[in-house]
């Protein structure tokens, strides 16, 4: 008797037994805040800011992308590549030719280096169907300086003709063409955050449904999801399209962004510093690509006008990156709320004490 | 009915599973053995992660050892393993759903099979949340649900109750003699617990150093000399029967 009434008890006591449900009332209020912030940044935030910070919040928005698609592949799947930049790369050689050599609108040439770069960058991915970790780290380090090595012979599309579309002598060199609709520099970083959030659906919509579900699966264990009937050959590689895919469309923004591209500024170590601001931001979560491009952008902007080298974050990555993996493996997303919870505690507690000490 | 007949694996020089024959009836089969008797090798050679040398596995008819390893999942295989595989990152509707996905079942009724494969485990209240939030034993039962969602055929359990407290085990005990009711699935449970393999099978099958050296009904398996032996060493089993 009494131990049935032990067994019945706690439900009635606790709070009301919540039905589950799928879509809590958080998840509107997240897309409400979602929606807002998008609006804040595309209608306002271009006015309230100088032409020079309108530029680096552009780069934010071409690598958040970037860090997004490798935040997929090191935080959902597990896969390590540090070949991202070079995938950027060639997304944004594929845009700038295209854009020089025909007068496809600029939303078609985005869709066309995305899907050229998707079948280039799955290339890349292939080894990762047989190692992971360590190798596949170095692998696609190695292929990210292959693909370096074949860009800076080539040369970025200048205008000139032929199939690097590359004149080393032409003199007044022109820039690279930008939509009808954002020919400014405000205006293009309007449509920089509005590609990017498109790609942002994109990933979400993955990640929240069965590929999403799949990758999961093999990040926790490869024969526990082939046990549970997931082709991890295809996941994998659809990561890698994926990914490839709106890094390739995240080069077509960077060519317009910058309007002048040249091999010197894609360098192999790149994809390592992105790996680290990625690992930074939090690999595992959306948010932590938009800091992981603050960190990237940002920060190299703030001390430029500060008259400090950026040289010197490459130190303050590096002991970011410690910090991460020592004691905030989840990134600086996961970690802030919790750090500012801490601290909200630790200053009510103060306050008690002071209003106790004050009732004494 | 599943019918093993003269599988032998080797790695490198250790044969771990040496001519097994074995007849697997429908309902809960238990499969004991001391440690590295090849239990857990068996499972994967049925899982397609080991080829063995030799041998044939007929499941309901169909050649199991035939199959990429990925589509035996939508033949109807499932089985759990000793490490946890509850995937963290989702919610317990999450993990079992995924099962549903990559079996050969439609969407149409995904959301009730998914349900009912929850509830049979008693799970209901916390199907929404992350797997990472639950305690071991209810890991474990995820893991369950994962492998009954989704009308299996065959279900393989490894070590399912290792390390849980006895109330847990009691309860995982109970789910699992009702896999057979609630599926239709031929169960093999591996675990050395034996008052729960006594208790979840009516059929057992003895391993030692690979090689099957008893089966048939529980518990006149669990008396034979020869599995009292395997599991107590030669010596104290002739003390035991002195």
């Amino acid at each position: 008797m009494s131990t049935t009434e032990q067994i019945a008890s706690p439900p009635e006591q606790g709070k009301t037994v919540q039905a589950p449900s799928r879509f809590p009332r958080s998840y509107a209020i997240r897309a409400v805040v979602i929606i807002a912030l998008l609006l804040f940044v595309v209608l306002a935030l271009p006015s309230l800011l100088s032409l020079y910070y309108v530029d680096a919040l552009t780069q934010v928005a071409v690598y958040s992308i970037v860090a997004l698609g490798l935040g997929v592949l090191v935080g959902r799947l597990g896969l390590v590549s540090l070949g991202q930049a070079a995938v950027l790369a060639i997304g944004a050689w594929v845009a700038a030719r295209l854009l020089f050599g025909t007068g496809l609108p600029y939303e078609v040439v985005l869709l066309a280096s995305g899907i050229i770069t998707m079948v280039l960058g799955t290339l890349v991915g292939l080894p990762a169907l047989r190692m992971r970790g360590l190798y596949l780290a170095l692998i696609t380090l190695m292929l990210a300086g292959a693909i370096t090595v074949v860009l800076a012979s080539l040369n970025f599309p200048n205008g000139g003709h032929g199939f690097s579309g590359y004149n080393g002598a032409l003199v007044h060199i022109p820039p690279i063409r930008r939509p009808g609709i954002a020919t400014s520099d405000p205006a293009f970083f309007r449509y920089s955050v509005i590609v990017a959030a498109v790609m942002f659906v994109l990933v979400v919509a993955h990640l929240r449904t069965k590929p999403g579900r799949a990758w999961a699966a093999i990040r926790q264990s490869e024969p526990a999801a082939l046990a549970a009937g997931v082709n991890t050959t295809l996941y994998k590689l659809w990561a890698f399209a994926l990914v490839s895919f709106i890094t390739g469309v995240a080069g077509g923004v960077l060519a317009g962004a910058v309007r002048y591209l040249y091999s010197i500024d894609f360098q192999t170590q790149d994809s390592i510093t992105l790996l680290a601001v990625v690992l930074m931001g939090g690999a595992y979560s959306i948010w932590g690509a938009i800091v992981a491009a603050l960190f990237l952008q940002l920060l190299p902007a703030l001390l430029n006008s500060w008259g400090l080298s950026p040289d010197w974050l490459t130190i303050l990555f590096g002991i970011g990156v410690l910090q991460v993996l020592t004691t905030a493996p989840r990134g600086v997303v996961e970690q802030m709320p919790k750090d500012l919870a801490k601290l909200g505690r630790l200053i009510a507690r103060g306050f008690g004490r002071t209003t106790s000490k004050e009732v004494a | 009915m599943i019918e093993v007949s003269d599988l032998t694996v080797r790695f490198g020089g250790v044969t771990s599973l040496d001519g097994m024959s074995v007849r697997f009836e429908p309902g809960t089969n238990g499969l004991i053995g001391p440690n590295g008797a090849g239990k857990t090798t068996f499972f994967n050679v049925l899982s397609g992660f080991v080829k063995p040398a030799t041998g044939s596995v007929t499941a309901f008819g169909d050649d199991l050892l035939g199959m990429v390893h990925f589509r035996r999942a939508r033949w109807g295989l499932r089985r759990s393993f000793q490490t946890e595989q509850a995937i963290e990152e989702l919610s317990v509707y999450d993990n079992v759903a995924m099962i549903h996905e990559h079996s050969k079942i439609g969407s149409a009724d995904r959301r009730s099979d998914v349900e009912g494969a929850i509830a049979i485990v008693g799970l209901e209240s916390v199907a929404y949340t992350r797997v990472n939030t639950l305690g071991a034993g209810q890991r474990r039962l995820v893991e369950v649900a994962r492998a009954i969602v989704g009308k299996p055929r065959l279900v393989l359990l490894d070590e399912p109750a290792a390390g849980l407290p006895d109330a847990e085990t009691a309860h995982l005990g109970e789910v699992i003699r009702g896999i057979p009711e609630h599926t239709g699935a031929l169960t093999i449970l591996v675990d050395h617990d034996m008052s729960l393999v006594s208790s979840c099978c009516s059929n057992a099958a003895v391993l030692d150093f690979g090689k099957m050296i008893a089966s048939g009904p529980t518990a006149e398996v669990l008396r034979d000399e020869r599995v009292v032996r395997a599991y107590l060493g030669g010596e104290a089993a002739e003390g035991v029967a002195a």
